[in-house]
């Protein structure tokens, strides 16, 4: 079975965000570049179907400028067996050009399982997947939570606002995974050093034109300071007081 | 110019974050033009005359026997087909469970710009708008549309609803046109969770802990305050990743952004993550034993203290409260 993983490189989730010159991108100086949090999920649970088949192959995907490599490696140290580098300038891509570029070059690969993180931990966007998806006619399940595969039957579960959902695909499909699907490995040593020697195909992202332009972005209006209004149970009046009067809370 | 929403309903109920929707949307049409269209994949007619009173001056049963739940593909091509047919300057959404697996489908099948988890629209010098957190909310990305036509889905509780007592909405059918697709996934099951849980997104209050609880056993006292207070318990992630609280319930980067009316922070000392995922709360308590916890820089109320001395003392306090105000 042939699996194929979409992985991002983002900030990391203790980034301190500060508002690039341009005032329309994350200033990169200082940042931490991770594997995106959602997509260790992905990768993990690709890994374990590989491996209890006994068979197949995981190859994953990533796109973005000369930096993804190393994020990519992450995911070859991890135990995919190849990378696919979908090379583009572009400083940040609207989730339509990402899934056009991520469509073209899955289409050709005939997978039967497409995996993604839920959402990248930047742009919080949650789109990629569920486009690739439509593109590509294929059945996909986003955010899930639990997976049994049954020969080319998958039954997943995911979480709505009060309850989850029990949804029945069959492959080949696209899966976004939520935190809680699995407990992801951390790299062996032995696997960072093989993923040194496995393949990275370079190639250039086909985005086509944008539907989404980045106008700005800003920080948010700082909280006022924070009060300690007490010690121990003697400041719960107040607190009372506060919510009620002050606050309006209650 | 007409503007698009897609309506959601469950058990044959408008759901608030519908409501919210049309509402954003019966704003815009003041400066966009153009009639408000809403959009609703059903089996049969839920009553969707009604939902003129929420907004809408049209609306569209995109009916099909498969539509009796949430049919992903199915919704997705009806939604589209929908689009295709009225050409909508704007399709809205709320941002809620079904509205982020749908969204994406529908901007794909159209090939159009989505802003996803938006907390304003507005037209500015002739372009719309939209501004959304990102970094779950240590910054707020504005975004402009390319193309016919652009889509964005509505942050739950941003966006205030309207009321327009007495006025019906003309219901036109959409048949939608059978699929292969249709076959290939399907509904089998929804597993309710604790009875009358709303989720966290959803919530006007959110209780959270902390690995300063100890252990999860303890998360009982916050379940306790929650009852009295209206409460959603959520969770940071320390205690999540330890697994004494489900996914569901982790508030941050890794978990839900919400901003609900009051949030109380109960023995969580405020990682950055942390802090991203619950900032833009109307009001914030924290109850924690260390006085030099991050989490007590961003809340309006701070307590110092042992919070299973705390904890218990408050709940009882609200408790009498509450039977004051029977």
């Amino acid at each position: 079975m042939l699996q194929v993983v979409c992985i991002k490189q983002v900030a990391d989730t203790e980034t301190r965000v500060k508002v690039a010159a341009d005032g329309k991108t994350l200033d990169p100086a200082g940042v931490t570049w991770v594997l995106n949090p959602y997509d260790e999920f992905a990768i993990e649970e690709a890994l374990r179907i590989r491996e209890r088949q006994g068979s197949g192959e995981v190859v994953a995907i990533s796109l973005g400028g000369p930096g993804v490599q190393t994020t990519l490696r992450s995911a070859l140290a991890l135990g995919a067996d190849r990378g696919i580098h979908l090379r583009s300038e572009a400083l940040a891509p609207d989730p339509i050009a990402v899934a056009r570029a991520l469509a073209a070059e899955i289409g050709g690969l005939h997978a039967d399982l497409v995996w993604f993180g839920k959402q990248s931990v930047d742009d919080d966007q949650a789109q990629v997947g569920p486009m690739v998806a439509e593109l590509l006619e294929l059945p996909c399940a986003t955010a899930i939570a639990k997976l049994a595969l049954d020969g080319t039957r998958a039954t997943i579960e995911r979480e709505i606002e009060g309850g989850r959902e029990v949804v029945e695909l069959t492959l080949p499909a696209v899966l976004t995974a939520d935190k809680g699907l699995n407990e992801p490995r951390y790299a062996s040593l032995k696997g960072i050093m093989t993923a040194k020697k496995k393949p990275i195909d370079e190639k250039p992202a086909a985005l086509g034109e944008p539907r989404l332009e980045l106008v700005g972005l800003e920080l948010p209006a700082p909280r006022k300071a924070g009060r300690v209004i007490g010690q121990g149970v003697e400041a719960l009046p107040e607190l009372l007081r506060l919510l009620r009067e002050e606050a309006r809370a209650l | 110019m007409s503007i698009l929403v897609f309506v959601e309903q469950r058990d044959g109920r408008l759901r608030t974050v519908s409501r919210e929707a049309l509402g954003e949307a019966a704003r815009l049409s003041a400066s966009l033009g153009g009639p408000v269209v809403a959009v609703c994949p059903a089996a049969a007619d839920p009553g969707l005359a009604a939902l003129g009173e929420a907004g809408a001056d049209r609306a569209i049963l995109a009916r099909h026997q498969a539509f009796g739940s949430y049919h992903a593909a199915g919704y997705a091509r009806a939604v589209a087909a929908a689009a295709q047919t009225l050409g909508p300057k704007l399709v809205l959404f709320a941002n809620s469970a079904m509205g982020r697996d749908l969204a994406p489908r529908v901007a794909a099948r159209l090939d159009a710009g989505l802003a996803s988890d938006c907390t304003a629209l507005a037209v500015e010098g002739g372009r719309l708008i939209a501004t959304r957190p990102v970094y779950a909310g240590k910054a707020i990305q504005k975004v402009a549309f390319k193309g016919p036509v652009a889509l964005a889905s509505l942050r739950p509780k941003a966006f205030a609803a309207v009321a327009r007592p007495g006025v019906s909405a003309a219901v036109e059918t959409l048949a939608v046109a059978e699929d292969p697709q249709f076959a290939r996934s399907r509904l089998v099951s929804v597993a309710a969770s604790a009875a009358g849980k709303l989720d966290l997104t959803e919530s006007e209050v959110i209780v959270s802990g902390g690995r300063g609880l100890k252990g999860p056993e303890n998360f009982k006292l916050l379940e306790d305050l929650a009852q009295v207070l209206g409460a959603t318990v959520g969770a940071s992630r320390a205690v999540v990743d330890a697994g004494w609280r489900p996914h569901s319930d982790q508030v941050g980067q890794t978990g839900k952004t919400v901003s609900p009316k009051l949030y109380v922070a109960v023995g969580i000392s405020g990682a950055i993550q942390h802090l991203a995922g619950m900032s833009s709360s109307r009001c914030i308590v924290a109850i924690n034993k260390d006085p030099d916890a991050p989490i007590f820089k961003v809340a309006d109320y701070g307590v110092v203290g042992d919070l299973f001395e705390i904890v218990p003392a408050l709940t009882d306090a609200v408790r009498k409260l509450n039977a004051q105000h029977v």
